[in-house]
């Protein structure tokens, strides 16, 4: 891990964000011989994989039945075999689209000059307001996972699910694991919305889902001990008559997630608004390029979908910086993203992902009518 | 506004019904069950993903392409012999081996199992349907465990026979 | 409750244990865990006090990105207390507002 001499270190390629997307970009490229260096603010890499202890979907090229972790320490493996620096507890607070990134890691500060850069700085999760919403132990669905999978701590032994999406319904089994009792979850739309594999094993568990339902306000002190679930008409009004109060001491909010594309904002990127896609994403082309050139975009920040689509996207996005450095033969790279794309595809089939599959069009259409 | 899935799919309360199952995957005659053990996967949605059907080692579970497609069971002969790799492997906890000839009035079920305490052999439990509700006594058969399976392990509960259709869950009693 | 056995992770591997002392109180936590962790797993929930309303705040987000569960660490406040780990010794305490610097370096 070399650092430059005072304030300036140089790259060939630059990877914010070591979670799925980065870690295959960067891998993908210091394959074809590019200096890499992959950076992220969190003490250890992998991104959101390792508190994913449930077996992925998908076909065998995509490494389906595999559980997240186990593929966590796949990619860190291949990143440590190929060669890439890894810079952990490392900010990125600034890039710039001169292709500068300002660094800090709580030490010193640094200006790193890459030659070209993936951003792959994934998704936080949206967040619900409901009278009581800010006490203890009102968190998100995301939040009570790491605190189970990666700090093995249970914080409520009684909990309530809002919202029926796959990461609902994936943290109401993982908590039950866990030894906690799901009461319920909560869901303000008529239908599940979520797998109705992930949904009917929790049924048959014992976790009931409510569909149009919604949690009207939660109690408590120094953290939360009650919540008051209703049913809703179509206005989303709760219904009078219909409010049944709960004891829990653990709410999850799992009402989906939008991308961190802050330094895509300031890097000046174009940007389009997608709601299948969780927000503002930003424009891209067929190889992740984004509307500055040099800088390519992979994973939950240019759309939230799941780790299998994030590593194609930063697999497609490392080739592609890879091709532009003159590491691979044009004709072969275009090859292997022509691969990755399929498998992409494959994923973004069926009801579940013809929306993100529009959108992704929509997206690279825009970028081509700038 | 319907989601995602087959519109037909009744989506109020995310239970997967032996109609529905019956309807988008094809549930085995009894003639089938009569031969032996029999996987069941209770899949009915166009989600892109087959594992099942590349980890069965007598290829008798089809996918094929495109990966959407709904798993089915090619199997007319009977010639599951109950490994289990299809349990393991699913997912979505989806998959189930249900042998209705292990006794004159009883059945077994195979059922993936990722919670602890683990049962124990013999154990008297209480069969659960697809909707979560007791609908019979059993006992805990055999529990299968191996560092291979990652974690998965395979639980066979033995059940009256006339509930083999319906039991997909355990309770223990003691719980 | 720390999970000392989980069916997907198996057993909670052995740690060194560390003393924190929490509002004047010790309480016992473990090298490696991060404090919202150990206060969490000790029956700790409200980690700070808004400034206006005085209402109590916890972890939101767990990985770092929301600051819901800041506290005064070892005299420096505003620490987030979800990606800060524990150490021997380390002095926490209950922020109020926006808390105050007692000159340390968190």
């Amino acid at each position: 891990m070399a650092r430059g001499k005072g304030l300036t270190m140089k790259t060939e390629l630059a990877v914010i964000g070591a979670g799925p997307a980065g870690l295959c970009a960067a891998i993908e490229a210091a394959k074809n011989g590019v200096d890499v260096t992959l950076i992220d603010e969190n003490r250890t890499a992998g991104g959101q994989l390792f508190k994913q202890i449930h077996r992925f979907f998908g076909s065998e090229e995509h490494l389906a039945g595999i559980r997240g972790f186990e593929i966590g320490d796949m990619l860190l493996e291949d990143a440590e075999k190929y060669g890439v620096k890894v810079l952990l507890d490392t900010v990125v607070w600034g890039l710039f689209p001169d292709l500068k990134l300002g660094l800090s890691d709580g030490k010193s500060v640094t200006i790193m000059e890459a030659q070209k850069i993936v951003v792959s700085t994934g998704a936080s999760e949206n967040s619900l307001s409901f009278t009581g919403w800010t006490l203890p132990n009102i968190m998100g669905a995301g939040a009570a996972q790491t605190m189970v999978n990666v700090q093995r701590v249970l914080p409520g032994e009684k909990v309530l699910i809002i919202g029926s999406g796959n990461v609902g319904l994936i943290v109401a089994f993982q908590l039950l694991q866990a030894g906690a009792e799901v009461v319920a979850v909560v869901e303000a739309l008529p239908e599940v919305r979520g797998y109705q594999v992930h949904a009917s094993k929790i049924v048959r568990m014992g976790i009931p889902i409510l569909t149009n339902h919604t949690i009207t306000r939660a109690e408590g002190d120094t953290r939360v001990r009650q919540a008051e679930i209703a049913q809703i008409d179509a206005q989303f009004k709760p219904l009078a008559g219909s409010e049944t109060i709960l004891d829990v001491d653990l709410i999850c909010i799992a009402v989906g997630l939008r991308p961190l594309a802050e330094l895509c904002w300031m890097a000046g990127m174009e940007f389009e608004y997608e709601p299948q896609l969780g927000g503002f994403v930003p424009l891209h082309d067929e190889s992740m390029q984004s509307s500055i050139d040099g800088i390519w975009v992979a994973g939950d920040v240019a759309g939230i979908e799941e780790a299998s689509s994030a590593m194609e996207e930063g697999r497609l996005a490392g080739v592609a910086a890879a091709v532009s450095l003159d590491k691979i033969e044009r004709k072969l790279g275009g090859e292997s993203m022509d691969q990755a794309r399929l498998r992409l595809r494959a994923l973004r089939l069926g009801p579940y992902g013809d929306n993100r599959q529009e959108s992704k069009e929509r997206i690279i259409q825009r970028y081509y009518a700038m | 506004m319907s989601v995602n899935g087959s519109s037909l799919i009744d989506r109020t309360n995310g239970i997967i019904t032996l109609e529905e199952i019956r309807k988008y995957n094809g549930y085995p005659s009894e003639e089938r069950f009569s031969k032996g053990p029999v996987p069941i996967i209770e899949c009915i949605e166009e989600i892109p993903c087959n594992p099942c059907e590349t980890v069965c080692n007598r290829n008798l579970i089809k996918v094929g392409t495109p990966i959407t497609n709904c798993p089915r069971l090619i199997d007319p002969d009977g010639e599951c012999t109950g490994c289990a790799q299809c349990i393991i492997i699913c997912p979505g906890l989806a998959v189930f081996i249900v042998d209705k000839t292990f006794s004159t009035r009883e059945a077994s079920i195979s059922l993936p199992y990722e919670e602890l305490p683990l049962p124990e052999e013999g154990e008297s439990i209480i069969g659960i349907d697809r909707t979560g509700r007791a609908v019979c006594e059993g006992h805990i058969h055999k529990v299968l465990r191996n560092r291979k399976f990652s974690h998965t392990n395979v639980v066979t509960i033995v059940i009256p026979k006339h509930f083999a259709d319906d039991v997909r869950h355990f309770q223990r009693r003691d719980k | 409750m720390r999970i000392k056995e989980h069916p997907i992770l198996g057993k909670l591997p052995e740690a060194n244990e560390v003393t924190l002392v929490v509002d004047g109180k010790k309480i016992k936590a473990y090298e490696g865990e991060m404090i919202s962790a150990a206060l969490i797993a000790s029956g700790i929930y409200t980690f700070r006090y808004t400034s206006k309303k005085k209402e109590p705040r916890g972890v939101f987000c767990a990985i770092g990105r929301c600051t819901d569960c800041v506290m005064e660490v070892n005299g420096r406040p505003n620490v987030r207390t979800c990606v800060t780990p524990v150490e021997d010794n380390m002095v926490i305490n209950t922020q109020k507002g926006l808390g105050v610097w007692h000159g340390g370096r968190g």
